[in-house]
């Protein structure tokens, strides 16, 4: 499905525009049951996000030709 | 090889050439101050350095309650005194007994320029700052690799948002090589594209070390870069020409690091808000939904229908009733209304003046006679009476 590609952020925003829209009640009953469904996957969602997020990190380095290299990034021992 | 001597011998020997020499024993010294650090002793213990070098320096609690000024970082100051070496550690330093401020320091001075002009072209005008990205998904970080700054960054941003990517794009952040490689470094990422928010700075450190990011290059390539940029140099309040062009000035770059990233915490409770704010939302519309279905179940058409067809045939009758009789009213005014205009139209007719006695006269053609005239003697005239016509000829006219 296509909104599994859609990033936190699209997914936070499209979120706050349904709870937008069915706080104004202006939409038939069918439309707002459609619209909590999808609410509340994106929901699921974006608590997913968070809770599974690990955190990359990459080292970049420049190459000769101006493009970049990521490679693994070592952080430095500390105390 | 001859015969070797040991460490302290050889110390002691060049303490010795040092304190024969005339030039050593006193010396005027110009110089810019850095790392000053007064210790609980009351010793003063400094560099002085210049664009290609530094020399050591103390000066003993005894002559430093001389100073009549305070010596600070990147002053520019004369000293007097002589250079030995302290045996211990086989340094030369300079024992400095006088000091006095040379005016202001180069550093400064380049600093002061390098501000206003380009503040004068209007690089660090507040239409230029970019606004960050809500929720980055790539934080390159242009800074050195190792040190306690790109470790407390990585660490904050993975704790408040671990679900941005952290590029470490390393840099020398202070040497001669170190404005050209940062600048380097924020052209290439704008250049890929590789991430839609830059933090670039490097821990605390004196305003020599520092000076990479008060360098026009520097300041240029963060002014240039379409990525937004934060600055995070240092923990002293001190603000760095960087810290003049960058859409984001961090006091620290850990501070950096919590501006640059929403916190997870917060996005869960953020969720959850919202997440209620929708329930009570479809919870409206279902209420309404079902208030409706109440309402539609308790009409009487859905009930018991036949009893209001009944009345509905009813009030039909009633409604035909009333219109025969309004039409019926309407016809009868119109023919009074009628009778009235022909009694008028029956009054101004001239067959009621004729009624009267009068006559018409009128020629064979049937033109009206009005006056003598119009008629010639011996002509024939028709006169119209009320009741018939009489042909006549006439015989004399009078005036």
């Amino acid at each position: 499905m296509a909104e599994k590609k859609m990033t936190f952020e699209a997914s936070i925003r499209r979120l706050e525009e349904i709870v937008g829209t069915l706080e104004r009640g202006d939409r038939s009953l069918e439309d707002a049951l459609a619209l909590f469904e999808e609410g509340t996957k994106l929901m699921k969602q974006c608590s997913t996000l968070l809770d599974k997020a690990e955190q990359k990190v990459l080292k970049v380095t420049q190459q000769a030709d101006g493009t970049l290299k990521e490679s693994e990034f070592y952080p430095p021992e500390g105390e | 090889m001859g015969e070797a001597i040991t460490v302290s011998a050889l110390n002691l020997y060049i303490k010795q050439m040092m304190d024969g020499d005339t030039v050593l024993s006193s010396v005027l010294v110009r110089g810019e101050i850095s790392n000053y650090k007064v210790y609980p002793s009351g010793h003063h213990y400094f560099s002085l350095k210049d664009a290609e070098g530094n020399i050591r320096c103390v000066m003993f609690r005894r002559e430093a309650v001389g100073l009549r000024f305070r010596p600070e970082q990147g002053m520019k100051v004369i000293a007097e005194g002589r250079v030995t070496v302290f045996p211990r550690d086989g340094q030369y330093q300079l024992y400095c007994n006088r000091m006095i401020p040379d005016g202001i320091g180069d550093l400064h001075l380049a600093f002061e320029q390098c501000k206003a002009k380009l503040e004068r072209e209007g690089l660090f005008d507040p239409r230029h700052k970019k606004p960050l990205p809500a929720y980055p998904e790539k934080i390159a970080l242009v800074t050195s690799p190792a040190g306690a700054a790109v470790r407390d960054m990585i660490r904050i941003l993975g704790a408040r948002y671990p679900l941005c990517q952290v590029l470490v794009v390393p840099v020398r952040v202070q040497g001669a090589e170190a404005p050209s490689e940062i600048a380097g470094a924020i052209d290439a990422i704008n250049r890929n594209r590789a991430a839609d928010l830059i933090i670039t700075g490097r821990g605390g450190g004196s305003l020599e070390d520092l000076w990479a990011f008060n360098e026009e290059l520097v300041a240029r390539a963060i002014h240039r870069s379409e990525i937004p940029v934060i600055s995070a140099v240092g923990h002293e309040p001190d603000v760095t020409i960087a810290d003049y062009v960058a859409d984001l000035r961090a006091a620290t770059p850990s501070n950096a690091a919590e501006l640059a990233v929403p916190d997870s915490e917060d996005l869960r409770r953020r969720l959850r808000h919202l997440e209620t704010r929708m329930a009570a939302g479809l919870t409206r519309d279902l209420r309404e939904g079902r208030r409706v279905l109440d309402r539609a179940k308790a009409s009487p058409w859905l009930r018991a229908p036949l009893p209001v067809i009944q009345e509905s045939r009813q009030l039909l009758d009633y409604r035909q009733d009333q219109l025969v009789h309004v039409v019926e009213k309407l016809l009868l005014r119109e023919r009074t209304r009628l009778g009235k205009q022909a009694a008028a139209l029956d009054a101004l007719s001239p067959l009621k003046v004729l009624g009267r006695g009068y006559a018409i006269v009128r020629k064979a053609e049937g033109e009206i006679v009005l006056s003598t005239r119009q008629v010639d003697v011996e002509e024939a005239l028709t006169v119209r009476l009320n009741e018939g016509e009489l042909i006549c000829r006439v015989e004399r006219k009078e005036p």
